[in-house]
């Protein structure tokens, strides 16, 4: 079999070779790079988003502006922002995470305040009536029922950075973009497609991670009609927040 | 030199390269245009088989989720070995990613078409091309046209990865400020692919009013 002009047994003898899974060139110290590049930047967009989201949300106020920035994020690069950070922030992982932050944090922050924004009337309502204060209303009524489209933000921003973090290899920081940068300027094409293949499995396994995490967390009520698949279905949830880049 | 000592813009640069800026600007517009057209097409021929025979459309939308779940760069290295480092590699990787945001968004425009609204027409007569493109199409025009306005402007920002297929449109200008530190090309770069963006989901939204009045007083 053939998998984009490269037989699967010069595939299997790449993963086979010792060679590529030691050293600072190897896949574990790679896939360890990619991994703290995108971890990083998750939870730095994680801190920005989330309080302005819920606040947003819970007064119903600025959606036009958590909506425009979703937009804004998908028409500036990921890969302008990297070449520009790098004179400022230097070369190596920086530039690449706040590349990543700012595609990151688009898909969080319209789905948080969407997710706050669109909890019942009758709850808040039911919520105030039973004497809650702002803050036990947002943590014990919202937030929970928010939850499962925070998840989806969540879960769009994850698959969305280890895609892009391959960009990161091109201003030398490391990650498992490294194998396609290296595999297209010495021209092969086995390295490219590994190297493809270990971050499309990487995304696909932070994938079916989330989605459980997503099916565990949804309180229970909103559990059995709520089925994730494989791929970000927000566009239910919310047609206008399918942002989701390929980068 | 230090590309923190530079000024940001040197605009005597800029003066000298017009011609430069605007033939990689016509690049970029020239990619996205061809990208989103053959995606639009591909994604009707797609929607048809998806109608003809609904079975189809779970795996069509999951093939073309897989292929937007490839890294961009890693998408397009692949593709050098049979088509070079050429526009056809471009766009065949381009015009993927248009797919998933298109289809699914066709398909959902097509499925929220009241069913008596389906059946008033063929009631009035109209056969199936008739109901297609003179009811069907038109009431999913606005979530076909929130489709196209993501895919245009995800395409306007993914053509500038092509530099590294020797393509790219202003993301060739970005690179090779970067490779020169040259600061000046890379911010014109970068602010033209944005401008091309905003300006290019603008447009849209005005050729959307167009064709669908109707719903210029809802919104």
């Amino acid at each position: 079999m053939i998998v984009a002009g490269v037989s699967l047994s010069s595939i299997a003898s790449w993963f086979g070779d010792a060679q590529h899974w030691r050293g600072s060139d190897g896949i574990p110290h790679r896939l360890a790079q990619h991994l703290s590049i995108c971890a990083v930047s998750l939870l730095i967009a994680l801190a920005v988003a989330l309080p302005v989201g819920i606040v947003l949300g819970h007064l119903r106020r600025g959606g036009l502006i958590a909506q425009n920035l979703a937009n804004m994020g998908r028409a500036v690069p990921s890969l302008a922002i990297l070449i520009i950070a790098v004179p400022f922030l230097g070369i190596g992982a920086r530039p690449a995470e706040l590349a990543l932050v700012a595609l990151a944090i688009p898909p969080l922050l319209t789905n948080t305040y969407v997710g706050m924004a669109e909890v019942d009337d009758d709850v808040r309502e039911a919520a105030r009536g039973m004497g809650m204060t702002a803050t036990q209303m947002i943590v014990r009524a919202e937030l929970p029922l928010a939850l499962p489209f925070i998840m989806a933000g969540l879960r769009t921003a994850t698959f969305n950075v280890i895609a892009t973090a391959t960009l990161a290899a091109e201003i030398a920081s490391g990650g498992l973009g490294q194998f396609i940068s290296t595999g297209l300027e010495v021209n092969d094409s086995v390295e490219i497609v590994c190297g493809a293949m270990l971050v499309v499995a990487l995304a696909l396994v932070a994938e079916g991670a989330l989605a459980t995490l997503q099916r565990v967390t949804a309180p229970a009520p909103l559990r059995h009609h709520r089925r994730s698949r494989t791929t970000p279905d927000q566009l239910e949830d919310n047609p206008d927040a399918i942002a989701y880049d390929p980068a | 030199m230090l590309l923190t000592s530079q000024p940001w813009v040197r605009w005597s640069w800029v003066r000298t390269h017009l011609h430069v800026i605007r033939h990689e600007i016509w690049q970029h517009l020239l990619l996205t245009l061809l990208a989103v057209g053959i995606g639009l097409l591909i994604t009707f021929a797609l929607a048809g088989l998806a109608r003809a025979w609904r079975p189809l459309e779970g795996p069509l939308l999951a093939v073309c989720g897989t292929l937007y779940a490839i890294p961009s760069l890693a998408l397009f290295a692949v593709l050098v070995p049979f088509t070079g480092f050429t526009t056809t590699t471009a766009e065949i990787g381009l015009v993927g990613y248009t797919l998933l945001i298109l289809l699914r968004n066709l398909l959902t425009g097509l499925d929220a078409v009241p069913a008596d609204v389906r059946d008033a027409a063929q009631g009035m007569g109209f056969g199936r091309w008739r109901l297609f493109t003179r009811v069907e199409l038109p009431l999913a025009l606005p979530a076909l046209f929130a489709g196209i306005r993501i895919a245009t402007v995800t395409t306007v920002g993914l053509v500038t990865v092509t530099v590294f297929i020797g393509q790219g449109g202003l993301g060739a200008m970005l690179f090779e400020g970067f490779q020169n530190t040259f600061r000046t090309e890379e911010l014109v770069g970068a602010v033209l692919v944005v401008a091309l963006a905003v300006a290019a989901d603008l447009a849209l939204v005005g050729v959307q009013r167009a064709l669908t009045p109707w719903t210029r007083r809802a919104s």
